[in-house]
C-alpha cells in the first residue's frame, strides 16, 4: 500500500477492489475496469464466476494477452518442442537416440562444439574484460550519448555487414595492412581474413559494443553514495572497485557474460564469410545448417540444433549458478 | 561528485583505457569506410585510396542483384512485421502491465525467451516446421518468422510506458461508457503513441537487420536486402568485389537512416537491454 492519509473506502463492498489493479507508484488504487454488473437471477449468496474470475485478475482485459502469447507458442514453443521429438526419429529409421549417436560418434560433427568454444569463449571473457574499465570510465562521463550512439552502429548494422566491412578493411590490399607495411611492420600482408582471427575480430567489432552497453546499463545502475561513502573513508580507486563496485556488479556481469556468450556461440555469417567454414571456423551451427539444408536431414539438423542449445543452456546455468555463489546485497539497484 | 584520482597511476590508466576506446572507434569508422571508399572506386591496389571515382558499381549493382525486387520485399516484410507486432503486441503489453493473473510469469518468460534463445538455435526447428506447412519460401514464412523475436520485443517495451499511464484516466473513459476497443483507439493509443514508435522504429531496424530467420526461412523470391547481401558476398568472384561494396552501402544506409530516426526516440542502450526486467 502506498499509505496515503486517507484510502477510499472500498466500493460496493470491495470484492473486486483489490488485487486487481496492479500498482503504478504514485497513483491512487482505482480500478479501471467498470464495477461488474450485479448477478442476475435469484439466489446471489456467493460472487458469479464472472466476479470470482476477475478478482483473481482474469477479465477481458487479460484476455488480450492471448493472441500474442498463442503466437509465441505456435511459432516458438511448438517449433522447438517439434524439433525435440524429430531428432528423436533419425530419417533412416532405427535407434531413438541415433541422430545423436551419429553426432558423438563422428569427429567431423563433434569437433564443431570444440571450435566454436575456441572462438566463443576468448571473444566473450576479452569483451566483457574490456567492457568493465570502459564501463566505469564512461559512466563519470556526462554527455554519453555520442559514444553509445556510435557503439550501437556496429550492432544495428548486424554480423553480414560486419563481415563484408572487415573483408574490405582487413584484406590483403586492405587500410590494416596498408598500415602495416607502410610503417614498416610487416613485409608483406598479414592474413588476417578466410581464418580464426577473422571471425574472432568480427566477434570483436559485433560483440564489445554489445557487451559494453549491457556492462554500462548495470554500473551506472549501482547507487553513487556507496562509491562516495567508501571514498570518504579513505579507499583508493582500485580498493574502491575492488571492494564495492565489483561485489555490486558480479549479478549483472554474469548476466553479461551469459548472453555475449549465447550470442557468439551462435555465430553463423561471420564464420562463413571471414572464417574458413570448411576448417578451423566450422561452428556447430554451419554443422547444423549443412545437415537441414545442404543434406536435407532434418531430425539429424534438429539434434544437432538441440546440441547447441544444449551447450548454451549448460554454460548459462553454470554462470547463473557462480553467481549464487557470490554476495548479492541488497544495495545492487540504488538507481531504482 | 567523486574526486577524480591524479596519481601517475590513474593517469596512466585512464589514457589507457581511452585509448583502447579510440583505437576500437577508429577501426569501426575505418571497416565502414573501406566499404564505401570501395564502393565508389575504379581501380583500388597498393595505394591509400582508388585510383578514380565513379558510381557505376551502383549501377550494376541496381542491375545485376535486382535491387528493385530485394528492396520492394524488405519493405513489404518489414511493413507487415511491424504492423502486426504493433498490433499484437501493445495489447499484450496492455494486459500483462494492467492485471496481475495467475501464470504472469510464465506468460512474461515466454516473452522474454524468443529474445535470449539465439535465432539460429531456434531457427532451425522453425524453418523445419515452416517447410512442412508450405509457407517457408514465401514472404509469408520470412515474415511469420521474423515476427518470432519482434512480438515480444514489442511486449517488453510497451509494458513500462503502460504503466507509466494513470490508470484514473482509464478509469474515467470506462466511466463515461468506452469499451475496450473504443478505450484502446481514443486514449490508450494516443498517451502511448510515443512508446509505440519507439517500439515500432527499433522492430524495424531490427527486422531489415535480422539474418539469420529470413536466411533460413526466405525462397529466391522472398529475400530480403541483408540474405541478399549474404549470398552476393558468398559468391564472391562471380561479381566485382566493388558493387557487393555498393550493395552493402545501400544496406547500411537503409539501415542507419531508421536508426537515426530512432535515436530521436530511444536511448542507444535501449536496444541492447531490452532483456532487462
Amino acid at each position: 500500500m502506498n499509505g496515503g492519509p486517507e484510502t477510499p473506502p472500498p466500493l460496493e463492498g470491495g470484492d473486486w477492489g483489490e488485487g486487481v489493479v496492479r500498482l503504478v507508484p504514485g497513483t491512487a488504487r482505482i480500478n479501471p475496469s467498470p464495477p461488474p454488473p450485479p448477478s442476475r437471477g435469484g439466489g446471489g449468496s456467493g460472487p458469479s464466476l464472472r466476479v470470482r474470475l476477475r478478482n483473481r485478475g482474469l477479465d477481458g482485459v487479460t484476455l488480450l494477452v492471448l493472441p500474442g502469447a498463442l503466437f509465441v507458442v505456435a511459432l516458438f514453443v511448438y517449433p522447438f518442442l517439434y524439433g525435440l521429438v524429430l531428432s528423436f526419429r533419425p530419417k533412416d529409421g532405427g535407434w531413438f537416440l541415433a541422430n545423436y549417436a551419429t553426432f558423438f560418434a563422428d569427429p567431423f560433427l563433434y569437433d564443431t562444439i570444440g571450435k566454436t568454444l575456441a572462438i566463443a569463449v576468448p571473444a566473450t571473457l576479452l569483451n566483457v574484460a574490456l567492457s568493465v574499465p570502459v564501463a566505469m570510465r564512461v559512466r563519470l562521463m556526462r554527455r554519453q550519448r555520442l559514444l553509445t550512439t556510435i557503439l550501437v552502429i556496429p550492432i544495428t548494422l548486424g554480423t553480414v555487414l560486419v563481415a563484408e566491412g572487415l573483408l574490405t578493411y582487413l584484406g590483403p590490399r586492405g587500410w590494416v595492412n596498408r598500415v602495416l607495411i607502410e610503417f614498416g611492420l610487416s613485409a608483406h600482408p598479414i592474413r588476417l581474413v578466410h581464418n580464426y582471427w577473422g571471425v574472432m575480430l568480427s566477434l570483436l567489432i559485433s560483440g564489445f559494443p554489445f557487451t559494453f552497453l549491457l556492462t554500462l546499463s548495470y554500473v551506472t545502475g549501482i547507487d553513487p553514495s556507496l562509491e562516495n561513502a567508501g571514498a570518504m573513508l579513505g579507499a583508493r580507486a582500485a580498493e574502491r572497485f575492488r571492494r564495492i563496485l565489483l561485489p555490486l556488479l558480479v549479478p549483472g556481469l554474469a548476466i553479461t557474460l551469459a548472453l555475449s556468450f549465447v550470442q557468439a556461440f551462435s555465430v553463423f555469417p561471420s564464420a562463413v564469410l571471414l572464417g574458413a567454414p570448411a576448417g578451423p571456423t566450422r561452428v556447430i551451427s554451419i554443422a547444423a545448417y549443412t545437415a537441414a539444408f545442404e543434406q536435407y536431414d532434418y531430425p539429424l539438423a534438429s539434434a544437432i540444433a538441440m546440441i547447441m542449445a544444449g551447450v548454451q543452456v549448460l554454460i548459462v546455468v553454470a554462470l547463473l549458478a557462480a553467481r549464487g555463489l557470490v554476495f548479492r546485497g541488497p544495495a545492487s539497484t540504488g538507481k531504482g | 561528485m567523486l574526486q577524480r584520482e591524479t596519481s601517475l597511476g590513474a593517469r596512466l590508466w585512464a589514457i589507457l583505457v581511452w585509448g583502447l576506446v579510440g583505437f576500437f572507434i577508429l577501426n569501426l569508422l575505418g571497416m565502414i569506410a573501406s566499404v564505401v571508399v570501395n564502393s565508389v572506386g575504379t581501380r583500388w591496389f597498393t595505394t591509400w585510396l582508388p585510383a578514380g571515382w565513379t558510381v557505376r558499381w551502383y549501377v550494376l549493382a541496381w542491375n545485376e542483384f535486382g535491387l528493385p525486387d530485394i528492396l520492394l520485399t524488405t519493405v513489404q516484410v518489414v511493413g507487415a512485421v511491424v504492423l502486426l507486432s504493433g498490433l499484437l503486441g501493445v495489447p499484450a503489453a496492455y494486459a500483462m502491465a494492467r492485471r496481475d493473473f495467475p501464470g504472469k510469469r510464465l506468460i512474461l518468460l515466454l516473452f522474454l525467451l524468443p529474445l535470449l534463445v539465439p535465432p539460429i538455435t531456434y531457427g532451425i526447428p522453425l524453418a523445419t516446421v515452416l517447410y512442412q506447412a508450405h509457407l517457408a519460401g514465401t514472404i509469408w514464412g520470412v515474415i511469420l518468422a521474423n515476427l518470432v523475436p519482434s512480438l515480444p520485443f514489442v511486449v517488453l517495451i510497451m509494458i513500462p510506458f503502460v504503466e507509466q499511464i494513470d490508470p484514473r484516466v482509464e478509469a474515467a473513459a470506462r466511466v463515461f461508457g468506452a469499451g475496450t476497443g473504443r478505450l484502446f483507439v481514443q486514449v490508450l493509443v494516443p498517451l502511448l503513441m510515443p512508446g509505440i514508435l519507439a517500439a515500432m522504429l527499433l522492430v524495424l531496424v531490427r527486422t531489415v537487420a535480422m539474418f539469420e530467420l529470413t536466411f533460413l526461412t526466405s525462397g529466391p523470391t522472398s529475400q530480403t536486402l541483408v540474405v541478399a547481401l549474404y549470398y552476393a558476398v558468398f559468391a564472391a568472384g562471380v561479381r566485382p568485389g566493388q558493387s557487393i561494396d555498393a550493395m552493402a552501402v545501400v544496406y547500411m544506409v537503409t539501415t542507419l537512416v531508421w536508426l537515426l530516426i530512432a535515436l530521436r526516440f530511444v536511448n542507444p542502450t535501449q536496444i541492447v537491454t531490452r532483456a532487462k526486467r
